[in-house]
C-alpha cells in the first residue's frame, strides 16, 4: 500500500484513484480536455461519473493551458445521472 | 497550434484507424505525416467501441486480418511504448439453433484451415470458461482462447503517441472540409485552420468517410449506423472473463478486468444515422439479456450508457486503397470492427503505399467490388 504521508500523494478521482500527477503530465503532453483526460487515464468513469473530480481537472487545465475555467471543455454528461441497478432497468424493480 | 501548409501525407480521422496508419508510415520512413481530426482522438467510432478482438470470423479475408492484427496486439506495448491493455479472455460464441451452430462451425473450419486455433465447446466446459453463465437454451458454442479486448483509448493513444515520436504531426480540432483535386490526383486538403498541400491524402474518417471521399468526387456506399452499449460499476473478476457473443441472440458482454461489465446489442433494421444518443429502450431490453444470460449481476449497476456509429459497407468488410483519385487512398467502412482490424491494416496499406510488398494482399477490398459484384460478404456481425 502507498504511503500517503511520505509520498504526498493527491487523488483527484476517488472511484478510480487517479492522481494529481498523472493528470498534470498528460496534460503537459498537450491535452486539454476533460474527455482526453478521461479517455487515457479514466478519471471520471467510475460510479460518481466526475461529480467530484471534473472541476478539479478542468481547474488544472486551465492553469496549465492559461484558458478562462469557462472555456475549458467540460466533456460529455451521460445517463443515467446516478448509477441504476440493472434489475430495475430490466423489470422496473429491484428485486 | 499553427498548422503547416505542406505535408507528404495527410490523414483525416484520429481513431485507431488513423492513428495505426500514420504510425506505420512514419516508422517505414515518410518523413512528413500529418493526421487531423475535427474533435480529438478516439472522438468517433474507435472511442464508443465495444473494444472486443476475435478472430472468429466468417469470410477468409476478415479471418486473415483478425489473426495478423492479434499478432499485432500481442506485442504492441513493447512496440509502441505504452499500455494498450490487452485482455485475452477469448470470445464465447453462442448458438441458439442447429442450424446457427452449423454456421459457427463452417466457419471454425474455415478459421483452424488460416491457423486459428478455435473450437467447440461443450456447456460444462463454456460454464468454466465463463462461470456466471446460464445458457441451458443455447445449442452450441465456439471459443478462440486468443480473442478478447484491448483499451481503444489506451491502444489509440499510444499509437499517436508513439507516431509523434517518429516525426508525425497531429492537428486536433481542425476539420477537413474540402478535398483539393487537379487533373486525375490528389493535391491536399482546405480544413478550418487553413490549406495543406499534399502528395497523398488518407480517408480514416470512420462513419463520415461518405462525407468525405464526396470531397474529392468519390462515391462510396458507406452510411453510418447507430450502436448503442452500457457499462457497469466495477464488481469482483470471474463473472463473465471471455466475450460472450451470440448473432442470433443479439448482445456481446464482457467483464473487464478492472471489473466493469460491457454489453452491447445491434439495433432493429439498418437505418442510416448519425445519431449517438442512448435511449431507454435500449437499457432495458440489454439489462433484461444481462439477467437472461448471468442471473447474478441483477444487482450489478449500470453507470453510462453511450452510443457509437459503425461505419458500414453493403457486404461487412472494410474498403482499403487507392481511389479514381490518384494518391487518394480510403481505409474505411470497417462495420464495426474497426478497432479491431486497425493495426494491421494501418500496417499493411503503409507498406503498399512506400511500394513494400504487404503482408496481407488486400487487393480485394478496393471499393469498385461494389460495382463489379465482387462482395466480400460477412455475415459474422453483431
Amino acid at each position: 500500500m502507498r504511503n500517503n504521508c511520505e509520498e504526498s500523494i493527491t487523488v483527484v478521482c476517488r472511484c478510480e484513484e487517479i492522481t494529481i500527477e498523472e493528470i498534470r503530465e498528460w496534460i503537459e503532453r498537450g491535452y486539454d480536455s476533460f474527455s482526453e483526460l478521461k479517455r487515457i487515464l479514466r478519471v471520471g468513469m467510475g460510479p460518481c461519473q466526475g461529480r467530484g473530480c471534473r472541476d478539479i481537472v478542468m481547474r488544472e487545465i486551465s492553469r496549465a493551458h492559461h484558458i478562462p475555467m469557462d472555456e475549458v471543455d467540460p466533456g460529455t454528461v451521460r445517463a443515467p445521472s446516478k448509477p441504476v441497478k440493472i434489475a430495475l432497468l430490466a423489470f422496473g424493480k429491484e428485486e | 497550434m499553427e498548422c503547416k501548409n505542406r505535408a507528404d501525407v495527410v490523414i483525416i480521422g484520429a481513431g485507431i484507424v488513423g492513428a495505426s496508419t500514420a504510425y506505420n508510415l512514419a516508422k517505414l520512413g515518410v518523413k512528413d505525416v500529418v493526421i487531423l481530426d475535427r474533435g480529438t482522438l478516439c472522438g468517433g467510432s474507435t472511442g464508443s467501441c465495444g473494444a472486443g478482438i476475435r478472430a472468429q470470423w466468417g469470410s477468409e479475408m476478415n479471418c486473415r486480418l483478425a489473426i495478423a492484427a492479434i499478432d499485432i496486439f500481442e506485442q504492441l506495448d513493447d512496440e509502441l511504448g505504452l499500455p494498450v491493455g490487452l485482455n485475452q479472455g477469448g470470445y464465447l460464441l453462442v448458438a441458439y439453433s442447429e442450424e446457427e451452430f452449423e454456421t459457427l462451425k463452417t466457419a471454425m473450419a474455415l478459421q483452424n484451415k488460416l491457423g486459428i486455433k478455435s473450437k467447440v465447446v461443450s456447456l460444462e466446459e463454456a460454464r468454466e470458461i465463463c462461470p456466471a453463465l446460464d445458457a441451458s437454451d443455447a445449442v452450441g458454442f465456439t471459443f478462440h482462447a486468443r480473442d478478447g479486448h484491448a483499451d481503444p483509448f489506451l491502444t489509440t493513444f499510444a499509437y499517436v503517441e508513439a507516431a509523434k515520436r517518429l516525426g508525425v504531426s497531429f492537428y486536433r480540432k481542425t476539420e477537413c472540409i474540402g478535398i483539393k483535386v487537379e487533373g486525375d490526383r490528389v493535391r491536399g486538403v482546405s480544413t478550418t485552420k487553413g490549406e495543406i498541400d499534399a502528395d497523398i491524402v488518407i480517408n480514416c474518417s470512420g462513419a463520415y468517410s461518405h462525407v468525405v471521399a464526396k470531397m474529392a468526387g468519390v462515391d462510396i456506399p458507406n452510411w453510418g449506423e447507430r450502436h448503442e452499449i452500457m457499462i457497469t460499476e466495477p464488481v469482483a473478476p470471474g463473472v463473465c472473463p471471455p466475450m460472450l457473443m451470440s448473432f442470433s441472440g443479439n448482445y456481446y458482454i464482457q467483464q473487464r478486468p478492472h471489473g466493469s461489465i460491457i454489453c452491447g446489442m445491434s439495433p432493429d433494421g439498418h437505418e442510416q444515422s448519425f445519431d449517438t444518443s442512448s435511449s431507454w429502450r435500449f437499457a432495458a431490453e440489454m439489462s433484461k439479456k444481462l439477467v437472461r444470460l448471468l442471473p447474478s449481476v441483477k444487482g450489478v449497476r449500470v453507470v453510462r450508457l453511450w452510443a457509437g456509429l459503425y461505419d458500414m459497407t453493403p457486404d461487412g468488410s472494410p474498403i482499403i486503397g487507392e481511389t479514381d483519385v490518384k494518391n487518394f487512398y480510403h481505409s474505411t467502412g470497417y462495420s464495426g470492427h474497426g478497432f479491431m482490424l486497425g493495426p494491421v491494416t494501418g500496417r499493411i496499406l503503409a507498406q503498399s503505399i512506400t511500394g513494400a510488398k504487404p503482408d496481407i494482399d488486400f487487393s480485394t477490398l478496393d471499393y469498385r467490388r461494389f460495382e463489379q459484384g465482387e462482395l466480400i460478404v460477412e455475415h459474422s456481425i453483431t
